[in-house]
């Protein structure tokens, strides 16, 4: 679904991403571990096309089309998704009208008919139900006021309402307790079929606990340095990122 | 001259920099260019004025060649040559239709291209679930419609264009005229006392909530023509109105003057909902033509309990000079101001409130919400003052600034005058830009780059927005984002 090869990316003068390369099939649920400044989420910001993230070298392609060459909107439109590690918070925007403003941008970059208000609040609140998130979350400003978890289950319910091919979450496990991981890993577990496919950034196994990826790679000053299967994530665990790449 | 100006809407659209800007070719009936005596007796008996209001006029217009231009404010434009304006000019088939199938049908025609429902069935702009609104149409310096009369008249309201209330009602426009701006307040109400052509006239009888919304529609059309309109609201003991101001003129290259003054007298327990879109012509990116806005609005609270809310989404002008005011005579009287202003390219606004606290117990809002970009200049003016007979006072004023680019201005100017010592003011204000991680955040849900920030503007101003009535919030909301466009990057 999306190769990333030779990738090289740079923020302001210093290089993240020197010759990264990433295959990711539909189906699958790759995970990227790696320590602190490995560039993990240079590389969601990338794949997202970021402005103040600049591509020396390298290519995405997303289907069969060249990915670096899109506008944000239009990768999104292409059926991508950024789970975000710190969501934002945008006063005077209610969650509804945010998701709904989002849902039906993506639907015209496709070329179909924006959603109608009732259909939209099923499938809203539908989601927002096996997420377990309160309805009246739903009206509140996006994330304004939202603790940790509330911010990352939020993600999870915009992930799911927009249903992309390709979401790559960053970090979404962090700043979640025991029971909010659990929910936030049924909503990404829900995500996972034949069509699509999941590149999760995390720092530690216990996500991997409950979303069992087919891949783990080990991310070092940016570069891929090693892969494997789930195995992998928990010799990193026990052994630490020095010891195994 | 149809087909260019034809031509001129279709690249207006085209561009949506601004909807509005095409001409009605209509033939209209003009007062000789520039200002003197005669002319302000020849509106006068274009209007049929009783004497008193001719004396009334004259009155003014030698008090205003007395006045000055007032140099306070923070905007800069060329002197107006105030000889080379039209002070009237009307269309010549507008006169006093008695029905709606007798207006001009291209004046209909004109209205409806602005979304404006003239026909009683039609509901503001197509937005669904819109309840009635009542209109009175302002094209140039007349009336030419006025809906739901009949209705109206039912419930005893009074709503008619302010010409007809000085022939059929003139105890109360003599009542009530010039009582709460008077004549001599600033050179540009002086002006508007003068030569005033029409505006619509509203009252409110004891303890009626009036059954719908009304409204008036401002159209400037004919060129070198200034508009001086003339409002008057009078909400006796426990009623309550809410009433819409809208207005768009054509895209020309010259600058037009527009200077209205709106008079609200709210009496005991009587509540005004004031709300004004405003969307005259701003000129082009190059600061070429539009307009002149100087506007003097004014509510006296005079009754206890009183309460009168001004509402303003300000997008459009050149240069903007409007302090939508409340004096608060009676005890526990209320006056709130909410408002958001726009401006882009080359506009200047100068704009804010005015809360005169002389009752006990009065309180007063103000929520400013300023976006700037362009090279536009914007000003936040505003004054709370506290008399001393006023006890128990209480004010809380926001002021909140979003910046757009490194080339615009943002500028607060808050004046607080406290003669009593019971008094609680407070005041808030803070500039921001829209953060790096906002936008990204939108753009990564498939939002385009001017739709996030329409949608992050929009949020800004959700406490002023969510204070307009729903049609006119729906109209606003698009007005800020086709306001912004181009404003990124």
């Amino acid at each position: 679904m999306i190769t990333i090869k030779n990738l090289h990316a740079k923020v302001g003068d210093s290089e993240i991403l020197k010759g990264l390369d990433l295959e990711i099939k539909a189906g699958e649920v790759h995970a990227i571990m790696g320590p602190n400044g490995a560039g993990k989420s240079t590389l969601a910001n990338t794949i997202l096309g970021r402005s103040d993230y600049e591509v020396t070298e390298g290519s995405i392609t997303f289907e069969g089309k060249d990915l670096l060459s899109l506008e944000t909107y239009e990768r999104v439109g292409e059926g991508i998704f950024l789970g975000f590690q710190y969501p934002v918070e945008i006063p005077g925007v209610s969650n509804l009208n945010f998701l709904r403003t989002a849902l039906n941008s993506t639907r015209r970059y496709r070329g179909e008919e924006d959603m109608s208000a009732a259909e939209f609040m099923k499938i809203v609140r539908a989601k927002a139900k096996d997420l377990k998130m309160d309805p009246e979350m739903l009206k509140r400003f996006v994330n304004v006021g939202f603790s940790g978890g509330e911010k990352k289950r939020n993600e999870t319910v915009q992930m799911a309402v927009l249903n992309p091919k390709f979401a790559v979450l960053d970090e979404t496990d962090s700043g979640l307790d025991i029971d909010a991981l659990r929910i936030v890993s049924d909503g990404i577990n829900a995500q996972r079929r034949d069509d699509t496919a999941i590149l999760m950034i995390t720092h530690y196994q216990r996500l991997l606990d409950y979303v069992k990826p087919d891949v783990v790679h080990v991310m070092v000053d940016g570069r891929i340095v090693k892969s494997g299967g789930s195995e992998l994530a928990l010799e990193l665990e026990e052994k630490g990122y020095a010891d195994v790449a | 001259m149809a087909g260019t100006a034809e031509a001129k809407r279709q690249v207006a659209e085209a561009t949506d920099e601004y909807k509005y800007g095409f001409v009605t070719d209509i033939e209209s009936e003009f007062a000789p260019k520039g200002l003197n005596e005669d002319i302000v007796r020849f509106i006068s008996a274009k209007k049929n004025d009783p004497e008193w209001l001719l004396d009334w006029r004259l009155k003014a217009y030698r008090a205003w060649l007395k006045m000055k231009n007032p140099v306070w404010a923070n905007v800069e434009f060329p002197p107006i040559d105030f000889n080379d304006i039209y002070y009237y000019a009307a269309p010549k088939t507008a006169d006093k239709p008695k029905s709606l199938d007798e207006v001009d049908p291209q004046l209909l025609e004109t209205y409806k291209k602005l979304g404006i429902p003239l026909a009683e069935q039609e509901v503001l702009a197509g937005v669904e679930g819109a309840r009635k609104i009542a209109v009175d149409a302002v094209f140039d310096s007349v009336s030419v419609a006025t809906t739901f009369r009949e209705e109206l008249t039912k419930a005893g309201v009074i709503f008619m264009s302010i010409s007809e209330a000085v022939q059929e009602h003139p105890e109360l426009i003599k009542k009530y005229l010039g009582t709460v701006v008077p004549q001599r307040d600033n050179y540009f109400a002086a002006l508007n006392c003068a030569v005033f052509s029409d505006g619509t006239f509203v009252y409110i009888p004891k303890g009626v909530r009036c059954p719908m919304e009304l409204s008036t529609y401002f159209r400037i059309n004919a060129e070198n023509t200034g508009q001086f309109e003339r409002t008057l609201i009078v909400a006796d003991e426990g009623s309550y109105v809410s009433y819409l101001e809208g207005c768009t003129a054509p895209m020309r290259d010259e600058n037009q003057l527009h200077a209205a003054v709106v008079e609200i007298v709210a009496l005991g327990d009587a509540e005004v909902k004031y709300s004004t879109v405003q969307n005259w012509y701003p000129g082009d990116k190059d600061g070429k033509g539009g307009i002149y806005n100087f506007v003097t609005k004014r509510a006296l609270c005079k009754g206890n309990n009183s309460k009168v809310s001004w509402t303003q989404v300000e997008t459009g002008s050149a240069v903007t000079w409007k302090y939508p005011s409340c004096i608060l005579m009676g005890d526990n009287s209320v006056g709130e101001f909410y408002s958001v202003a726009v401006t882009n390219n080359h506009q200047q606004a100068d704009t804010g409130t005015k809360m005169i606290h002389m009752g006990k117990n009065t309180s007063s809002l103000i929520i400013s919400k300023g976006i700037s970009t362009g090279v536009s200049n914007q000003t936040y003016r505003g004054l709370v003052k506290v008399m001393p007979s006023a006890d128990g006072v209480r004010n809380f004023t926001q002021c909140d600034s979003l910046l757009l680019s490194d080339t615009c201005g943002a500028h607060t100017v808050p004046y607080i005058e406290v003669k009593n010592p019971t008094a609680q003011i407070e005041h808030e204000a803070t500039t921001s830009k829209i953060s790096e991680d906002q936008l990204f955040y939108c753009l990564a849900r498939g939002l385009g780059e001017e739709e996030a920030v329409a949608m992050i503007v929009n949020g800004f101003c959700k406490e002023v927005m969510q204070q307009l009535p729903m049609e006119f919030a729906v109209e606003a909301q698009k007005l800020l984002g086709i306001s912004l466009e181009g404003s990124v990057g």
